[in-house]
This record gives structure tokens, sequence and C-alpha cells, in this order.
């Protein structure tokens, strides 16, 4: 007698992409807002971008109930540490609770697959990059996501930093002005868009920078 | 990273099945949603990581790929964590396992030293790591990873993976392209070599390893563990270090140009 296989999944995908780049300055977060489930659409204006401190906001796919629950419990790690503190979280501080936070669920992982961006202590943008379980690394940008697989090589193109592991150290940040990584943003996404059957609608896009957060919305295909 | 036992399960036969039936093959038999749990840990086994003691210390070396099934999904990991100034882990395996784990020791570490009033020895550290691995056996975390440090005794290495298995050893090489490692570093081992005799080893080993594996790659680390503690020698391009090990001779080049300008 074979095992029995459970006859439900406690997990969904509902798709999406999310991509962040760091500049000099300043972090650009974006992701797409549908929402689907197999090949229904559940909303075509859903956020996936989520500020989590003044300096840190975490864009997710995946499983959105997961990436909720995620959310609350940063949310209520990051107030205790304010109390106890008496300051905002830094992002790199942001980002290891992240990773702590999805590693004690292990062996019931999170379905989100997160990207956090924002600036460090010294002001430069920074972009941490995750898998399912918490694995995390500073990186000069990432895509996370149903169209990482199309962005990620685009990106490498426009972008290709140096791998922060080359020695004498080398920086990771794009030379590119924020305008310039806002547009590649959208360029990105629209390509994706065509390809890609869970990323379109609407393109939400997140500008950090030290004197506050700018978010601007742009139409994708809704097909 | 060692195949040993890695996601193996035996079928589980109750008394009813007397009916005699063709050999079935043994499959990692989860559950649906466990299943899914699996395939979502970021597994970096496509790896190739080394470590060996000679007269100067450790050398300590990893290439920095990280693949999920074909798609290469970062070509700048860090498989050489730093638990602390003298001490360095190496990474191969599930990447959130490995980079988890060793922060978990390094935690350990530093309160064994506010307790003894000592530093812990590499012994000790691969022992605390090696037990808390095998209290979760069996549950499905990958960890192939050697610890490397200088204690009071010396340079010490030790190979430990999440089995609970752990071995002392001078030459260690984990990971998809360790064959290739293996080759080039036994081949050129000598325990009297010079820091920069046995870091371009290390390197070379890497590169190999990286050109055929095709798991591995991106940038080839190498650290050094001294008496005073551990120094990252370099970190190259293995594409790079490919024209610097076998460069393109000009005059073949040339003939090319004037070839294609025809």
């Amino acid at each position: 007698m074979t095992k029995q296989h459970a006859n439900w999944s406690p997990y969904d995908n509902n798709g999406g992409t999310c991509v962040a780049i760091a500049g000099s300055d300043y972090c650009v977060i974006a992701a797409d807002t549908r929402m689907s489930t197999g090949y229904s659409i559940l909303s075509r204006d859903y956020s996936k971008i989520h500020k989590l401190a003044d300096k840190a906001v975490l864009s997710s796919s995946g499983f959105q109930a997961d990436v909720k629950a995620l959310q609350k419990v940063l949310k209520s790690r990051h107030l205790i540490y304010q109390h106890q503190h008496n300051k905002q979280m830094s992002c790199p501080a942001m980002a290891q609770l992240l990773s702590n936070t999805l590693y004690f669920k292990r062996f019931f992982p999170y379905y989100a697959f997160n990207v956090l961006g924002g600036l460090d202590e010294e002001g430069k943008g920074c972009v941490f990059t995750y898998d399912a379980v918490g694995s995390y690394e500073k990186v000069g940008y990432s895509a996370q996501g149903s169209g990482s697989t199309l962005i990620m090589p685009f990106l490498d193109n426009q972008l290709k930093s140096p791998s922060p592991l080359l020695l004498p150290k080398q920086d990771s940040i794009t030379p590119l002005s924020e305008s310039e990584a806002v547009d590649l943003v959208k360029t990105v996404f629209a390509s994706a868009t065509e390809r890609d059957i869970y990323t379109g609608d609407k393109l939400e896009i997140m500008i950090l920078k030290a004197d506050g957060i700018k978010t601007e919305v742009m139409e994708l295909r809704k097909d | 990273m060692p195949m040993i036992g890695f996601g193996s399960n035996s079928e589980m036969l109750d008394g009813f099945s007397s009916v005699p039936s063709f050999d079935l093959p043994r499959t990692t038999d989860f559950d649906g949603f466990q299943k899914e749990a699996v395939q979502m840990v970021k597994p970096a086994k496509g790896t190739t990581t080394l470590a060996f003691i000679f007269k100067g210390g450790v050398m300590v070396a990893a290439d920095s790929r990280a693949s999920m099934g074909g798609y290469i999904s970062s070509q700048s990991v860090k498989k050489i964590i730093e638990i602390n100034p003298y001490m360095l882990g190496t990474m191969a395996g599930g990447a959130a396992d490995c980079q988890f784990w060793h922060r978990n020791l390094g935690i350990k570490c530093r309160l064994h030293e506010l307790a003894n009033k000592r530093r812990i020895s590499v012994s000790g550290a691969s022992k605390l790591l090696a037990n808390m691995l095998y209290s979760y056996r069996g549950m499905g975390l990958s960890v192939g990873t050697m610890i490397a440090g200088w204690d009071e005794t010396g340079p010490g290495l030790y190979y430990v993976d999440n089995e609970g298995g752990r071995l002392k050893g001078d030459r260690f090489s984990v990971g998809s392209g360790s064959p290739y490692a293996y080759g080039v570093l036994d081949s050129g081992y000598k325990f009297d070599m010079s820091v920069e005799e046995a870091s371009e080893l290390a390197r070379r080993s890497i590169y190999h390893a990286t050109f055929r594996d095709g798991a591995s790659g991106g940038v080839a680390s190498v650290y050094h563990v001294g008496p005073k503690g551990w120094t990252k020698l370099s970190g190259d391009d293995v594409g790079e270090l490919h024209y610097h090990y076998y460069p393109v001779a000009p005059a073949t080049a040339e003939h090319e140009m004037v070839e294609a300008a025809e």
C-alpha cells in the first residue's frame, strides 16, 4: 500500500513580478498589480509593495496570504524594536530580521519570494534578495516572481555590476540616475507583460530617497 | 555535496502487501505539500568548495554560483561564511540552511567565549554544529560544510554534514565540482607550500572545477586562515581567470581579423 497523498495543498501561487534597483542615493522598488489564481485574475489593483520602515520597503510575489502573514510579523517586530531602541530599523537590520523570520518556518515555509529595497546607514541604495526560506544577499538589483527569468537577463545586460565578492572591492551600485532607473523599470515590465501571463494590469513604482518616498503608477497591458 | 542518504526514503509497507509484486523504485515519498516545500528551498549543491591545511595554516576557497534546476539564480553567493574573525565555514547544499546555521554557530561560539573566557576550539565549534544538525536529522536539511580555523592546537579543519557526520582531515572538497577540484588540488598539493603557492593552487582548483562543472561558476574566492585569523586573499571572476591561464595568442587574432576584412 503506497503512502497516501494529500488531496489539497495549503499553498497557491498568486503570480506577479517584483523588481528593485539600488542607486547611489536612491532605491527603486516596483511590482505589477495583478493578482491571479490559476488562469483567473482575482484583482487588477493589488499592491505587492509594503513599507516596513522609513528606509526599508518590501516587495513580495508568490502566495499573498503568506505574504500578508509575513508582513504582520515584521510590522510587529519593528514596532517592538522602535519601543526598545527609540529609532527606526535600518535596512540591513530589517534584512536580517526578514531572513530569520523566513527561516523560523523552515519546515512549513512562507511561499513568498521577496525583494527588500531601501537606503543603508550611509544613505546609499541597497537591495536584498531572498529565497523562500531566508537565504539572502545584498545585490545591486534583483527581480523575483513569475517574470523574473525574463527580466533578470536584461537587467544583467544593462546594469551588470561587479560582483561584491571581487577583490579589490568594487561597488555594486548602478551608476544610473534615478530617472534612468525608473525608465529601465518601466521598459522591463512592459516587456515582461508581453510574455508572462501572470504579469500585467498596472505597474506600481516606489522611489525611496533620504527625504521620503514617491510613488508612480503606469498602465500595463490588461490581457 | 555528497549524495549519501540525501533525500532518500524507503517506502512504507504494511502487513497487507503479501501479494508478490515487482520491484518498486525507491521514491522520495512525501506528502503533497511537503514536496512543494522541499522544491521551494533554494538548492545550492551545484557548488565547488575546498579547504586544505598546509604549513602556513588553512586555505579555503569556493565558487559563487547558485542554481535552481537549470536557472542560475545568483552568480554572487557568499559561500565562505565568516563565523568569527578566526573561523570560516563553507556553504554547500541549501543556501538558507547553511547561512542560518553558520550564523547560529557564530552566536554559540561568542557565548562560549563569554562563558569560558577563552576562544572556542575548531573541534568544539564543529562539534556544536554537528550535534545541532544531528538533532534535525531526517527533516530535510541540506548542509555540507567545512569548518576551518586556527586555535591553540594550530590549524583545524573539519567536514560536517546534515546527517550529523563530522570528519577531521587536512584536505576536503565538497560539491558537484569537487571531483574536478580534487584532481587539481591533489596533484599540486605539498605540505611545505608558501601562502602564495597555496592560494594559487586553491584558486586554480576552483577555476578548473568551474570550467568543467556547469553548476559552478561566478567568482572564485580564496581565504587564508593564519594564527591571527582569516584574511581574504583574492576574488576573481572565473571568466577572466580563463584568459589569465589560457591567454589568446595575439598572432592568431590578427590572422582572423585579416580574414574577416577580406
